[in-house]
């Protein structure tokens, strides 16, 4: 193998790597909810600074190829794209940092049985759908993913409503809604951060962006 | 050198009327495309074109059927391995082949409206519109002056006023009069590396020819002076049109608005240079440009 093509697989290694973490945080996170667990939110927030460690590493390794390798096409492609994901993978790691550390204060529930925990698992599922897609140069998943955004937009706005009908006829609960406002918002970011990840992957296959394609509708002058 | 490849050689793709990649790659083929492209590259009248060109030294076929477009004021990159035609395909631009024992040359290569190859062509008035700059920069022992006065003295003009400034405004226009403007009767060996290449563009342009052609005109020069040259091809396609050769694929990338891919005497892929360079249409223009060729 080439050195350079050796540094291309270090590079996909180190995405992996990190998206291995972000899943892993994921369901702690799920987990640390559910459970009112401190030692899962420790967890969680211990893995948060191997995200951080892995990011600076892969922030370096692309600047290194792109100075020193001058990539072009697929490769220039697969540096651009991971210079994007890596801290949307980073990111995840935060949100789930944040809904993490309101573990205990969202209890006792206040929400219907479930919901929260619904919005937790249809995420997990996009980010890693957006992964496997990364991994198995899935075109036709990566499109899954970034039309599942909507499902969990959807799943986001039914439990924000609900928790503002709870806010208004229950003044007692308006704390721990508020920290569920946080929480969900945190979960429907990290949905958010899966579909920026599956368009990457677009854009690494088929070389086209996948962003804002209202934009190819109504082509800006 | 031979470049030994037991694949099949493939039809050449031309992009943006791509006439279906080899390969399953999305379509890229309208305008709204690409944005990063000035439309008036795309929608330059052509000044150059290459029409089913097949040349053969010998019994050995070099260029097999290419057929090519150059527009107008634009630039326009040869890459390619070595052997693969793209120098060959120069000199044909300008019949620099006819110099060359045993070579048979068919189909048509039209510069404006002349054929090159039609027998009516005068290659004398031929070469005064498509100049040339080599790889190696090759002043003749003379004085600055009469170097870039060399050509319009050799078609007769002996007005002094008219050499004057001849010689002034090809040096500016290769970049060079600021540096030598005061030693115009010195030789024109003393010059630097890049200076002397950048005086055999001057003298290039001294007879106002429609295209230049490079031959890897910075394979011999330092970065600043290579620099130098590329900043000057992109002045110099305002009022000329250029193809260039080259083996450096970021000078391909920097300088070029089009760039066209050979391999074994065939032309595999051209169309905009940024497409070809993030997007290309053809597997092996991506084993090229990545550096995994063979």
């Amino acid at each position: 193998m080439r050195h350079f093509d050796q540094e291309l697989k270090e590079l996909r290694d180190g995405i992996l790597a990190m998206a291995g973490i972000a899943e892993q945080m994921i369901d702690l996170t799920i987990q640390a909810v559910a459970e009112r667990s401190a030692t899962k939110v420790d967890q969680v927030t211990t893995m948060d600074r191997d995200l951080d460690v892995w990011e600076l590493r892969l922030d370096r390794l692309c600047i290194d190829i792109l100075a020193l390798r001058a990539p072009a096409a697929g490769d220039l492609r697969l540096v651009a794209s991971s210079i994007k994901i890596v801290p949307e993978l980073e990111r995840i790691g935060d949100h789930c940092c944040n809904i993490a550390r309101r573990a205990t204060y969202v209890h006792p529930p206040i929400l219907a049985a479930g919901m929260l925990d619904r919005l937790g698992q249809e995420t997990r599922t996009m980010v890693r759908q957006a992964v496997d897609a990364f991994i198995g140069s899935d075109a036709g998943l990566a499109r899954t993913v970034i039309q599942a955004d909507d499902s969990v937009d959807a799943l986001y706005g039914q439990i924000y409503r609900d928790l503002l009908r709870i806010m208004l006829s229950d003044p007692l609960c308006i704390e721990r809604a508020s920290h569920l406002i946080l929480v969900i918002k945190n979960w429907e970011r990290i949905a958010d951060q899966a579909t920026n990840i599956a368009e990457e992957v677009l854009f690494i296959l088929e070389g086209q962006s996948a962003k804002h394609t209202y934009l190819k509708e109504n082509p800006v002058e | 050198m031979e470049i030994e490849d037991p694949r099949p050689v493939p039809e050449p793709i031309h992009t943006p009327e791509a006439s279906g990649p080899l390969v399953p790659r999305p379509s890229y083929t309208s305008m709204s495309d690409l944005p990063l492209t000035d439309p008036s590259v795309l929608t330059a009248p052509t000044m150059l074109q290459v029409e089913r060109l097949n040349l053969y030294y010998g019994k050995k076929q070099a260029l097999m059927d290419i057929n090519l477009k150059v527009a107008k004021n634009s630039v326009m990159s040869f890459i390619g391995p070595s052997g693969c035609g793209k120098s060959t395909l120069l000199r044909c631009l300008n019949r620099m082949n006819d110099l060359i024992d045993d070579v048979r040359i068919e189909g048509r290569v039209l510069l404006g409206d002349t054929d090159l190859y039609a027998p009516e062509t005068d290659v004398i008035s031929l070469r005064k519109r498509a100049g040339m700059v080599f790889q190696k920069s090759n002043p003749f022992p003379k004085t600055i002056f009469e170097n870039v006065a060399y050509g319009l003295r050799i078609q007769g003009e002996k007005d002094k006023t008219v050499l004057e400034e001849a010689v002034q405004r090809s040096l500016q226009g290769a970049g060079l009069w600021e540096e030598v403007k005061d030693r115009l009767k010195d030789s024109a060996q003393g010059l630097s590396g890049g200076q002397q290449q950048r005086l055999c563009i001057a003298r290039a342009l001294a007879v106002r020819p429609e295209i230049i052609l490079m031959d890897e005109p910075c394979s011999a020069l330092d970065p600043i002076a290579t620099a130098r040259v590329e900043e000057l091809i992109t002045e110099l396609k305002q009022d000329f049109t250029i193809v260039i050769v080259t083996h450096n694929m970021q000078q391909a990338a920097r300088v070029s608005d089009h760039t066209a891919f050979f391999w074994m005497g065939k032309l595999i892929e051209t169309g905009l240079t940024e497409r070809l360079f993030t997007n290309p249409g053809h597997r092996m223009t991506e084993d090229y440009i990545t550096g995994r060729f063979g």
